[in-house]
């Protein structure tokens, strides 16, 4: 019932605003819902290798170091950037009032990103990745992502210079940050790796910096910000305080900017503990973030037609406090020491990174769409199944995987234990994981052909009879003689 | 807030902050360190830049992602310190008296036992404070003592390195791929451990065949399977009758497997530094005899 009076609502003709956003988050989503599929497929492959090492092992490209940097790359960057500019867009220009401005400029950026994310993901598999955690892509695919990226940002920040409606909603300074954030770690990070190679373990300094600065502080601008806008949208009410989203962008700027360097790391004592309390002080991010969204969804009801969207954010404001604990708990010195270098640490990066960014995304993509679109979705159930796909599978690769990793912490930390009966303790959660990685395949499969289903609809019915038009036969009695 | 420049000024702020902490701070500490004598004990220059075979290597294992798998940095959790009692010298009673006064937790000596089975060591675990103490008192006395200090941590109890990783032994590395997973063992000092490259080239060909049960996949694709002919290679592989290519064939590593071996051979980082201090087993039981 509900559903179907979300695709009548929707169907209604988009406004100019809603126009002026199509092409380029066609383009965005469609290529980050192709790159997400890719993402699964390639974890898959990787955690298939737990169930017989003799997998694929023949074919250079296929062995395991590659196809997991390959995964972690296109989820990071064919996915969750490029979704998250999209919904960024669309943000910008619906709490603007003002269409963008100049949308074949989006288009060529999205181009250039995705032809960067295209070569960096085949080098990794040709034996080219950099060898840097988050950052394999060799340089000239970086380069494209960095132009592509300051298109794209630019044309956002023009959008949001020329907004009619000139007060700031908080979704908007998480988006701002966001968008100088990206390109200034980015540029950071290759300039001090490939241009002006800093020596030994500094290499890692850098890497630290960026993984923290990309996957805990961009994530979450952009995350904070979809749920903070959306959020509010969706129940028909206000932000329950914007004081307290300022306190969440403060916090997660000042403090989350200082995390990420493991407590293990072989550098000066003062480096990691430094990180420690950082990380610990994020906790007051994670806590405000909660208060605020919990108080302004208490007691609410969605708008017809939204619950989908509504329970992917609601799942992902969940993992965003989950990741951010286990963040924490990975930092500290003694809990630290047990949980780093265990399958612990993956299953924080799949809840920060799938669980609590993608989630989000997901359900607003499905929330966009429709009306960017304006028609409904292709199948307006697959939402809901999607969300339940989404949901149960990423928990079941996290919890073996964080389960296990404890597990195998504990047994690492005594040296009676040999190495070789640690490692197989950990097959039954790595083998169990493959299971949810399948279910987060088949969601996502599911997200795309839905996509593209609606994007061919709607370009025929928008195409056809302009081309019927074109091509229709002049009635001779109208032709002068 | 309700100015865009506000809000950019805010986040341009913070990365800052965080670039001068974590970049550029520690790029002053660490990122101009340089080959020295920082050694203890010895006047080894440390650290050394690989051969070129085993810089090759590095290559290899950065384009396969050996290190989603491996870690490369040994973590050491402190030190123990202990006192060993040499020699007692010609008066023993002297010795207790002064460990007595020297106040270590020993209120008389008066086992003549004590004295016996010598090096002994008379304080396990004790602080260093109480071990000058003791050392100072039984020198004084005539005997001959010595303070160990012995990293301390699962790590180095697994035999994965004598002590904890510092920054100088990634120094000339490039990329530095410290690793964050321990799906296989710690390779920081894999080549103390297993110094013999025929081992690794067999090993990367078959890894269950060498070690029992391993996650390992094969790395075939770094061997070319190839007929013997009149002349065999003289690189060829020995390999075990259950993963022998057909009769009349022969594995041959190819470079990259020849680079990678020595690279893992290379792995090495006993060198001992003032940063992890400790004392080198081989001072305490100086002898001539081969090792066993």
């Amino acid at each position: 019932m509900n559903e179907r009076s979300s695709n009548q609502s929707a169907a209604t003709a988009p406004d100019e605003i809603s126009l002026s956003c199509r092409g380029p988050l066609v383009m965005l989503f469609l290529h980050a819902a192709f790159w997400l599929v890719a993402a699964s497929v390639l974890a898959l492959v990787a955690s298939l290798k737990f169930h017989s090492p003799a997998f694929l092992s023949g074919c250079a490209w296929l062995t395991y170091g590659r196809v997991h940097s390959a995964a972690v790359n296109a989820q990071l960057y064919g996915f969750a950037v490029q979704a998250g500019l999209g919904v960024a867009l669309w943000i910008i220009a619906q709490t603007g009032r003002s269409p963008l401005p100049h949308p074949l400029g989006f288009i060529i950026g999205a181009a250039v990103w995705n032809l960067g994310v295209l070569s960096g993901i085949v080098a990794i598999l040709a034996g080219q990745g950099t060898g840097y955690e988050n950052l394999e892509f060799p340089f000239y695919s970086a380069l494209l992502l960095f132009l592509g990226f300051l298109v794209v940002g630019s044309g956002a920040l023009l959008a949001i210079h020329s907004r009619r409606e000139r007060s700031l909603t908080p979704a908007h300074w998480f988006l701002v940050a966001a968008l100088f954030w990206f390109p200034w770690i980015l540029s950071g990070a290759y300039l001090l790796l490939t241009v002006w190679p800093v020596r030994g373990l500094m290499q890692s300094m850098v890497v630290w910096w960026f993984g923290g600065n990309l996957t805990f502080v961009w994530l979450s601008l952009v995350g904070l910000a979809a749920l903070f806008h959306f959020i509010p949208q969706i129940l028909g009410r206000p932000l329950h305080s914007r004081q307290m989203a300022l306190f969440t962008f403060w916090t997660l700027l000042f403090f989350g900017s200082w995390t990420g360097i493991p407590s293990t790391a072989p550098v000066p004592a003062w480096i990691p503990a430094l990180s420690a309390v950082m990380t610990l002080l994020t906790l007051v991010t994670l806590l405000s973030a909660w208060t605020n969204l919990r108080q302004t969804n208490s007691g609410g009801q969605p708008l017809p037609g939204n619950l989908a969207p509504l329970r992917f954010l609601l799942f992902g404001l969940g993992m965003f406090q989950l990741a951010g604990l286990m963040r924490i708990v990975l930092s500290l010195p003694v809990l630290g020491h047990i949980t780093s270098f265990t399958w612990f640490a993956p299953a924080q990066i799949q809840l920060q990174s799938f669980g609590f960014f993608s989630m989000v995304m997901l359900g607003a993509v499905y929330f966009i769409f429709p009306r960017v679109m304006g028609s409904g979705l292709s199948c307006t159930k697959a939402p809901l199944r999607h969300f339940w796909l989404a949901a149960v599978g990423c928990l079941l690769v996290a919890l073996p995987w964080a389960v296990g990793g404890v597990a195998q912490g504990l047994k690492l930390a005594d040296a009676s234990i040999p190495f070789m009966v640690i490692s197989h303790s950990t097959l039954s959660f790595l083998r169990a994981s493959s299971l949810g990685e399948v279910l987060i395949l088949v969601g996502n499969l599911m997200f795309a052909m839905n996509l593209l289903m609606t994007t061919t609809r709607c370009a025929s019915t928008f195409f056809l009879p302009a081309f019927l038009a074109i091509t229709a036969q002049t009635p001779k009695a109208e032709v002068k003689p | 807030m309700n100015y865009g420049p506000l809000v950019f000024l805010t986040a341009f702020v913070a990365l800052s902050a965080s670039w001068f902490g974590f970049v550029l701070t520690p790029q002053i500490q660490i990122g101009r360190l340089t080959e020295s004598t920082n050694t203890l004990n010895t006047a080894e220059l440390y650290p050394k830049a690989r051969p070129g075979q085993a810089a090759q290597g590095l290559q290899v294992y950065r384009a396969n992602g050996c290190a989603a798998c491996h870690t490369q940095q040994t973590v050491q959790e402190g030190t123990s310190i202990d006192v060993y009692l040499l020699e007692v010298g010609t008066n023993a009673a002297a010795v207790s008296t002064a460990l007595v006064k020297a106040n270590v937790g020993f209120t008389r000596i008066d086992d003549p036992g004590f004295f016996l089975n010598l090096p002994k060591n008379i304080l396990p675990g004790t602080t260093i404070e109480a071990a000058k103490r003791a050392f100072k008192g039984a020198q004084s006395a005539g005997a001959k003592a010595q303070i160990r200090i012995n990293p301390q941590g699962p790590d180095i109890a697994r035999h994965w390195g004598v002590r904890g990783s510092v920054a100088a032994d990634y120094l000339f590395d490039q990329p530095v791929m410290l690793g964050s997973q321990r799906v296989g063992p710690d390779l920081s000092n894999v080549g103390a451990r297993l110094p013999d490259v025929n081992w690794h080239l067999l090993h990367l060909y078959a890894p269950q065949q060498v070690v029992k049960g391993s996650l390992m996949p094969p790395h075939r694709f770094l061997f070319n399977v190839a007929k013997a002919g009149q002349h065999p290679s003289p690189d060829a592989l020995q390999v075990p009758p259950e993963v022998a290519p057909a009769p009349g064939y022969e594995v041959v590593p190819k470079p990259e497997a020849v680079a990678l071996a020595a690279y893992l051979v290379s792995l090495n980082s006993s060198t001992p530094v003032f940063e992890t201090p400790m004392t080198l087993a081989s001072s305490a039981t100086s002898t001539n005899s081969p090792a066993k």
